[in-house]
């Protein structure tokens, strides 16, 4: 099996998945102890992990409900952090394979470093692999690490000092930098940033991120970058492989 | 205190949305037949949304400035990047330079 992984998607992208999940379980460990330390039930950070597994909004879900916030407020918040999901599962929606099981443990592994992870990989077939290997490590170790946090107590409560704050970022921009040698894609990333930044100290979490999708509509009106007749069209957009989308 | 069947509920109410979100794009995705230009802009909105929570993510907390040793860590890891230098290396040094600066007493 691990044989079998490593001729498919090389020693080198199995490592570095390794790397984010070993990372996101030391923030599931402070994510267990932050929320047991706030005084909340030893099982609340083992419940969500598994039922909403998005540390973004469970952080935020926490520690509006620990500052004493209204629980359909926590929840409001929470769904608005997590609503960038759907255009994700729109551009990835792929990489599950097929049958009502595959497609529903699939979307429940999409998170932030598995759509990454798999939009970093040109053919089909590794994107699906390394989708699926990123989504079950990193669900398997998020929850061990919450586990460990919440039983553990306070021992790595505090992950910023690990910096481990800025190594997600840095995941994700390693990730996503290829992408940018396109010329449209960049300027349909400056413009979503942009506006994402902009709109930031006025609007709750999650809300700039969605926003940053007005970038997309920049590329709209211009001319594309690549010629739109068939054989050279193919050649710019690698990713775009019409016998999958039946 | 909240309730623990508050609680319970809460979670799974936000489990359940997450998972409608979830499921609704590659759904909706199953219903349409995309030409290549679409498929192209559907990678680049992914490609937009991942690079907006890298910017939030590394420049604001709380709609506030999220100070200095982060910012300069991920600074760090995409000049590593660019320069293509590997992932391990990048994400690595992403962590050490902020950890390294706050040490120094950096916020």
């Amino acid at each position: 099996m691990w044989r079998t992984l490593t001729i498919r998607l090389g020693p080198g992208l199995l490592r570095d998945i390794a790397l984010v999940c070993a990372a996101d379980g030391l923030v599931g460990a402070s994510f267990g102890a932050i929320t047991v330390g706030s005084g909340l039930p030893l099982w609340l950070p083992m419940l969500m992990s598994v039922v909403v597994f998005a540390g973004a909004a469970q952080f935020m879900f926490v520690g509006l409900i620990a500052s004493g916030g209204n629980p359909i407020a926590a929840v409001l918040a929470g769904l608005l952090v997590n609503a960038r999901h759907l255009p994700f599962g729109f551009a990835i929606g792929d990489v599950f394979g097929r049958g009502l099981a595959r497609r529903a443990v699939g979307a429940h592994l999409m998170i932030d470093e598995t759509v990454a992870f798999a939009l970093a990989q040109r053919d089909v077939d590794r994107r699906r692999t390394a989708f699926w290997v990123c989504g079950i490590g990193l669900f398997a170790c998020w929850n061990v690490g919450v586990v460990a946090g919440a039983f553990g107590g306070t021992v790595i409560s505090d992950t910023d000092a690990f910096g481990l704050d800025a190594a997600f970022p840095a995941v994700l921009l390693a990730l996503v930098l290829p992408s940018l040698k396109d010329r449209s894609t960049r300027l349909a990333v400056v413009v979503g940033v942009v506006v994402a930044l902009a709109t930031s100290p006025l609007l709750p979490a999650g809300v700039p991120v969605l926003l940053a999708l007005a970038g997309v509509l920049v590329t709209l009106g211009g001319t594309p970058d690549e010629p739109r007749d068939g054989a050279r069209d193919r050649s710019a957009a690698p990713r775009s492989h019409s016998e999958d989308a039946t | 205190m909240i309730s623990p069947l508050v609680l319970v509920v809460a979670t799974v109410v936000l489990g359940a949305g997450t998972f409608a979100f979830r499921v609704a794009g590659p759904a909706l995705r199953s219903r349409v037949t995309l030409s290549d230009r679409a498929e192209h802009l559907m990678a680049t909105a992914a490609v937009v949304l991942l690079a907006a929570l890298v910017a939030t993510s590394a420049l604001l907390e709380d709609g506030g400035f999220a100070g200095v040793a982060r910012p300069a860590g991920v600074a760090m890891g995409g000049l590593l990047a660019w320069r293509k230098a590997p992932f391990v290396v990048v994400v690595l040094a992403a962590a050490a330079t902020a950890a390294g600066l706050r040490l120094l007493g950096v916020p």
